[in-house]
């Protein structure tokens, strides 16, 4: 049976389970989904924009899927010291594809917030789930019609008209079983006119070890004027796979920053796809990978200038050490009516072995010609005068190349606007590259078998 | 401190010193000068440890040690300091952090525990007024948007901090106007002591009429072809080069 067929069987047999744990906003859609995926076939390595991971490999397992919602204990306790500290006092949790609510949390978050389980509120915000949910991600992307498909539940927020939080949000992604699982978790974000809110997601894998898949669809809706921060990091198991599409669609006048960090990871495909819809809308997608071992990361971006005067800053860095791999797929569209579109993308990367591979293909479609736009890719190495100087003051080669990659990654960090992440992000990745393993600060909770 | 012996060496299978000798002594300046491309950076590379450069043959003993077996971090601890003739600049990592990993360096090598924050602060403050170098760049990238004078500032303020017994300063006077000279040559001079050494490398007698050599070497075609007291910079400033090539001509 192929890759994709397992999950149709599992979809026929099991649909009234599936739709008895969804929502009705949810299951509607999963019959679209599903002729979509009939007779078609899972991207693989190879396939145009599919560099470096080969999706239909990944999902051809038997992963679980936990489609009775059964609750998952997972000691709070222990995954809230995975928290960034200092960092938010609104901590929501997902454990695998289920929304774990954390009551204390949700009674800090003002007035203007809901947010929560995605299949409660399917029900309590029917109209409004039912308005976004599945029309800001394509369906026609494999990976959004297989998530569309089997997804229950996942996180919902929405911030109301003119409702601005000072206080970021922070989404605790826990991966947690002793079996090979499949996560497929769905998140809707809804941020008003003139609304504000910043979101912290990590993803952890509590156990080394066994192999999870994480299938993710997020869709973000940005009404004008409002602002939507997004970062996202990883620091998951090498035995983790993870496949993310995140869409954004922002209106007039709106702000869009998202900030993605691969820390630690197995293979993992990341992709945005983002549509400035109305005019001097403004986008900054940055990201950053840090692959040594045999990690993986596959970074496809679309930017998709429709509207005229907005502006797009796109940057993403990878060093790859060992065997380590990633490629970056951008490719940024102006629409013929985009006048005044400025759209600036930059890929850099640092390679350090002779087994380690970066591929990055930018790509720049223009369709008018009152535009400022720039793309450029770097692949190279460090500057062995600047190892030889720092070697000179005495510091160790090994000490150098960390500063060094470390200083390559910083303009990446120093675009989060959020201070005490940013300053959190650049301990992580100085020890990240010292070979420190447990990132969080001693936390066992993903890393149970190693202790570390 | 320093015995260099029929000292060769090549980078990218190009012969460049062919048979250095030279002893340095607690105490002692020495001047090396000479035209273009005779070796003289060459030298301070090899003698720092710059993996570029292959040594092929000869020896280099410091306080008896072999010198040429050493990492280049080693030989920074064990003492030796290079003024870069182009200090390189390193975007994204601060001079603090630069310098708080040389001197925790230095004291982990030496079995000593890090410095304190506070003690940290304090070196910083002394050794900038060596060389009069402005706080403000201690917040910047290492030597990235330096000045020219500031980058040579930048590294007597490193020689001040890292505290060497031998000091090989490449060029230490080129890209200086006259004050940035006096400062650089001053705070040189204010770091000399009978047991530490220097070797300046330098293409004029400008820089020597701050810095006081007590032997005077010129360097051409991989060898040191002469070598005599301060007068021998006067001779060469007045002559020029041509009759030091005419003499050796192979």
């Amino acid at each position: 049976m192929g890759a994709l067929e397992q999950y149709l069987e599992l979809y026929r047999t099991h649909r009234q389970v599936i739709d008895e744990n969804g929502a009705e906003v949810i299951n509607a859609l999963r019959p679209a989904a599903y002729s979509i995926l009939e007779g078609g076939r899972l991207p693989r390595r190879g396939d145009e924009n599919y560099k470096n991971v080969d999706v239909e490999g990944l999902l051809a397992p038997d992963y679980g899927i936990n489609l009775l919602k059964k609750e998952l204990k997972v000691n709070p306790e222990m995954s809230l010291r995975c928290d960034l500290p200092v960092i938010s006092t609104s901590i929501l949790m997902n454990v695998n594809d289920t929304f774990a609510a954390r009551r204390d949390a949700l009674d800090t978050l003002p007035d203007g917030v809901d947010v929560g389980s995605l299949r409660e509120f399917a029900g309590i915000e029917q109209e409004e789930v039912k308005a976004y949910y599945g029309k800001i991600a394509d369906m026609s992307n494999p990976l959004v019609a297989l998530n569309t498909l089997l997804a229950q539940d996942g996180l919902y927020l929405r911030v109301r008209r003119g409702v601005q939080l000072d206080q970021p949000i922070q989404l605790i992604n826990i991966l947690s079983s002793v079996y090979p699982l499949m996560a497929v978790r769905r998140i809707l974000i809804v941020v008003e006119e003139g609304a504000a809110v910043k979101l912290l997601a990590c993803d952890h894998t509590q156990r080394a070890g066994v192999e999870m898949m994480d299938l993710e669809t997020i869709e973000v809706h940005v009404a004008a004027g409002a602002h939507f921060d997004y970062y996202h990091i990883e620091e998951s198991s090498d035995s983790t796979r993870r496949l993310s599409t995140l869409y954004v669609e922002q209106e007039e006048g709106s702000h869009v920053n998202i900030n993605g960090t691969t820390l630690s990871n197995g293979i993992t495909r990341n992709e945005y796809y983002c549509r400035l819809m109305g005019r001097e809308a403004e986008l900054r997608l940055y990201g950053m990978g840090i692959l040594d071992g045999d990690r993986v990361l596959g970074t496809y971006s679309h930017i998709d200038h429709r509207a005229s005067h907005c502006k797009s800053n796109e940057l993403f860095k990878m060093t790859a050490d060992d065997r380590g791999n990633g490629a970056f797929t951008g490719r940024i569209h102006v629409a013929e009516g985009a006048v005044k579109t400025e759209a600036y993308q930059a890929s850099r990367n640092l390679v350090g072995s002779e087994g380690a591979r970066i591929d990055s293909k930018p790509q720049l479609e223009i369709y008018n010609d009152d535009v400022k736009c720039s793309h450029g890719c770097a692949i190279g190495q460090l500057d062995p005068m600047q190892i030889f100087y720092m070697r000179t003051r005495g510091i160790k080669e090994e000490r150098a190349r960390h500063l060094l990659r470390q200083a390559f990654m910083a303009d990446v960090i120093d675009a989060i606007d959020w201070a005490p992440l940013r300053d959190k992000l650049h301990l992580l990745t100085e020890r990240r590259f010292a070979g420190v393993r447990s990132a969080c600060g001693g936390c066992k909770a993903c890393n149970l078998k190693t202790g570390e | 401190m320093l015995k260099v012996t029929d000292l060769h060496a090549e980078i990218n299978g190009r012969e460049i010193l062919r048979g250095i000798n030279l002893e340095v002594k607690p105490g002692e300046v020495h001047a090396i000068m000479g035209p273009n491309g005779s070796g003289k950076s060459t030298l301070s590379m090899v003698l720092a440890g710059n993996p570029s450069y292959h040594v092929t043959s000869g020896k280099v003993e410091f306080y008896g040690k072999d010198l040429l077996a050493m990492e280049p971090e080693a030989r920074s601890h064990e003492g030796v300091f290079l003024g870069f003739q182009y200090p390189v600049e390193i975007p994204g990592v601060s001079m603090v952090n630069f310098m708080r990993a040389a001197v925790n360096a230095k004291r982990e090598y030496f079995g000593e525990p890090a410095i304190g924050a506070a003690e940290f602060l304090k070196l910083m403050r002394e050794k900038r007024a060596v060389v009069d170098l402005d706080n403000k760049l201690a917040s910047r990238s290492v030597n990235e948007g330096f000045s020219g004078g500031e980058k040579k500032r930048n590294e007597i303020f490193q020689m001040a901090v890292l505290e060497p017994k031998l000091s090989i300063l490449d060029e230490t006077d080129s890209g200086l106007d006259i004050d940035a000279l006096r400062i650089v040559a001053t705070g040189v001079t204010k770091l000399k002591t009978p047991e530490n050494a220097t070797i300046v490398i330098t293409h004029y007698q400008r820089l020597l009429d701050y810095i006081k050599p007590d032997f005077v070497h010129i360097l051409y075609k991989g060898r040191i072809v002469m070598t005599g007291g301060p007068e021998l910079a006067l001779e060469l400033e007045e002559r020029g080069y041509d009759w030091i090539k005419e003499e050796n001509k192979d």
